[in-house]
């Protein structure tokens, strides 16, 4: 049994934290503030490889596996939590249906963009009627010979406003119901009838965008169809387990954050003649961060590397990301506590994390929905 | 154009420093050890040559088996080969024989430049460099915070005190580098995936023809090791500004002793 990185994943480790210390964490306050990333660091991004982790490098990726990417994503999301969810999009919910779904031809088409970060990725699968029940979408795909004619409003898209390459669900068997009779599509911005809809105002991950697309009579040509017909549904269950280990990974870069935030300041903060570092109260919370936040990281490094090794993880990926969340959101209450009033200021980063967390426990699958994940492997026979 | 640079691995910075129990040393264990800081701009520096004018890099280090990860490091960044001088004898080594065993691999491959960081971030010696350029009879430059390469010839600016020296210098040439020379890229995901194919030749002092004596030898004795003072707890001084103001020149002239 081994319980170390190897040289490479440290050196992964490394860089992206060297990365996000300079370009990421001097800003990440401002950025919060103003709603929006500087759009220079995209490029700077996919040059490190950073946007096409698991793709090969014959496609312009960084050729690495999912432990790398889980490495990455804590890294970024420590410093940033906004960009770490705008990167984990990319490569988990743009390139990776692409990578293994798509065709030959639709792989060197779309994959070297998005890896490099000349276009951005998204995902839409959910619909205002259709969240943890995404089987009840209601977008439709209308086959008109030689195009598919899409219409729907998808909502909830992380990276939307920005996005070049969508990833699109819609019921391509007329009258069919449930998870039967849907298709992937790859649009593009500027296909005729695609739009943004309403740009949506969060409670934290302030840096990512989150808004609708609307596809009105949007003809998309047949060589968009993104695998096999009516098949879409295998392709978007497939694609969630990636984008789950990607938000845990997410999550425990929050966690840690507030964790490492906390434990600065209690050795400044002095009351009663003595940092409060020194009293057992802060102490006990500090502890149980720590131990929480390794949990986490073990839970999350094992659902990626059975995922390197071609096993089954969908229990493994949701175990992961119900831990690592509830961890994220956990840490940064305490967070906020250890701070004080301090905590409750928009000057001091605690503030920052605590709005930043909640969206980990929703998600990508809420926390209820991760549940029903692993008791369904525990009490229904498949 | 063909560059070797050197390369040391040091203990992070940032890390908290412990001295061994038999004070000869310092606690490795738990310590997190990075590329010394001015040696990635000497690779950096070495790779925008080589991308300009062509050439090979080349790594050496010398020094303990967790080495081999800087110069894995510099492979990811876009050298084209490493050496990793790795022998027991090294660890008595003082600066002066570390230098004759870097001297020895370096003559072994072919160098039109060899850059250096301007010292190691970890003991602050600054020796190891200009002495290779002297084992290896190059002339050398240190601290250079621009080099511009000509015909057989450099031209290097160094900062000094309220100016910059301008030196000419002839090739081959040792050049050690100040950190403002150029900022140092990162090694991307493809990089690393590289360079962990790639093969590290290591080499012990005897495959470098240096006795085990002038490799281990030391001319400096290493007494002993102590941390540095711990800083005393501030004093805040509270009360009517006039008041504190007195209280703290009288202060800083009897206490600090700075006025």
């Amino acid at each position: 049994m081994e319980f170390e990185l190897g040289e490479e994943h440290r050196l992964v480790q490394a860089t992206v934290r060297e990365w996000a210390a300079r370009r990421l964490l001097p800003g990440a306050a401002e950025m919060d503030r103003a709603g929006r990333y500087p759009p220079e660091l995209i490029g700077e991004l996919g040059s490190l490889g950073l946007l096409g982790v698991m793709v090969p490098e014959t496609y312009g990726g960084g050729g690495m596996d999912t432990v790398s990417y889980c490495i990455a994503i804590e890294e970024l999301a420590r410093a940033e939590a906004g960009l770490a969810v705008v990167v984990s999009v990319n490569n988990s919910l743009a390139c990776y249906p692409i990578l293994a779904f798509g065709t030959d031809a639709q792989k060197r088409r779309y994959l070297p963009g998005l890896c490099r970060g000349s276009t951005l990725g998204c995902y839409c699968l959910t619909e205002p009627a259709a969240g943890s029940d995404a089987a009840a979408l209601q977008a439709s795909a209308r086959d008109a010979g030689d195009h598919w004619v899409v219409n729907g409003t998808k909502s909830f898209v992380t990276n939307g406003v920005e996005a070049d390459v969508l990833i699109v669900y819609a019921r391509s068997a007329p009258g069919s119901t449930g998870s039967r009779g849907i298709s992937a599509f790859i649009a593009q911005k500027g296909d005729p009838g695609l739009s943004v809809g309403k740009v949506e105002r969060k409670l934290g991950i302030h840096t990512s965008s989150t808004c609708e697309i609307v596809l009105e009579d949007c003809r998309l040509s047949p060589d968009r169809l993104l695998g096999e017909r009516d098949q879409g549904f295998r392709i978007a269950m497939a694609t969630l387990d990636g984008g789950r280990i990607g938000i845990a990974a997410q999550a425990v870069g929050i966690a840690r954050a507030a964790m490492e935030d906390a434990v600065a300041y209690a050795k400044e903060r002095r009351q009663f003649g003595r940092p409060i570092a020194e009293f057992q109260a802060i102490q006990f919370k500090v502890a149980d961060m720590a131990t929480r936040i390794r949990a986490a990281r073990l839970l999350m490094y094992r659902a990626a590397w059975m995922r390197d090794r071609g096993r089954r993880h969908t229990r493994e990926a949701s175990e992961a990301k119900l831990f690592a969340s509830e961890t994220a959101m956990w840490a940064a209450t305490q967070a906020v506590q250890i701070f004080g009033g301090y905590g409750y200021l928009q000057d001091y980063p605690a503030e920052r994390h605590f709005r930043d967390a909640k969206i980990t426990e929703i998600y990508e699958g809420t926390s209820e929905v991760q549940r029903m994940v692993i008791a369904r492997h525990l009490m229904v026979p498949s | 154009m063909n560059i070797v640079v050197c390369m040391k691995q040091v203990p992070d910075t940032e890390a908290p420093i412990r001295i061994r129990a038999d004070g000869g040393g310092i606690v490795e264990e738990g310590l997190n050890f990075v590329v010394n800081y001015y040696d990635e701009h000497a690779v950096e520096e070495a790779l925008r040559i080589k991308e300009r004018s062509g050439g090979i890099v080349t790594l050496v280090s010398a020094g303990p088996a967790r080495a081999a990860e800087s110069l894995r490091a510099g492979l990811a960044m876009g050298a084209d080969a490493a050496i990793h001088v790795q022998d027991p004898v090294l660890e008595q080594a003082d600066h002066l024989a570390l230098a004759r065993v870097l001297a020895a691999a370096i003559a072994q491959v072919p160098h039109d430049l060899v850059l250096c960081g301007k010292l190691a971030t970890d003991d602050n010696a600054a020796i190891v460099g200009p002495a290779i350029a002297e084992f290896l009879g190059l002339p050398h430059v240190t601290a250079v915070t621009k080099l511009e390469l000509g015909e057989g010839s450099a031209t290097a600016h160094r900062e000094i005190e309220g100016a910059v020296e301008i030196v000419g210098v002839s090739l081959p040439a040792l050049i050690t580098v100040e950190r403002g020379i150029n900022e140092a890229r990162y090694p991307s995901l493809p990089g690393i995936m590289k360079a962990k194919r790639m093969p590290i030749t290591v080499k012990t002092a005897a495959d470098l023809e240096v006795d085990a004596a002038a490799a281990g030898g030391s001319r400096v004795e290493l007494l002993g090791l102590t941390p540095p003072p711990k800083r005393q707890a501030g004093r805040l001084l509270q009360g009517e500004p006039a008041e504190v103001v007195r209280e703290l020149v009288k202060a800083l002239h009897e206490e600090a002793k700075v006025l």
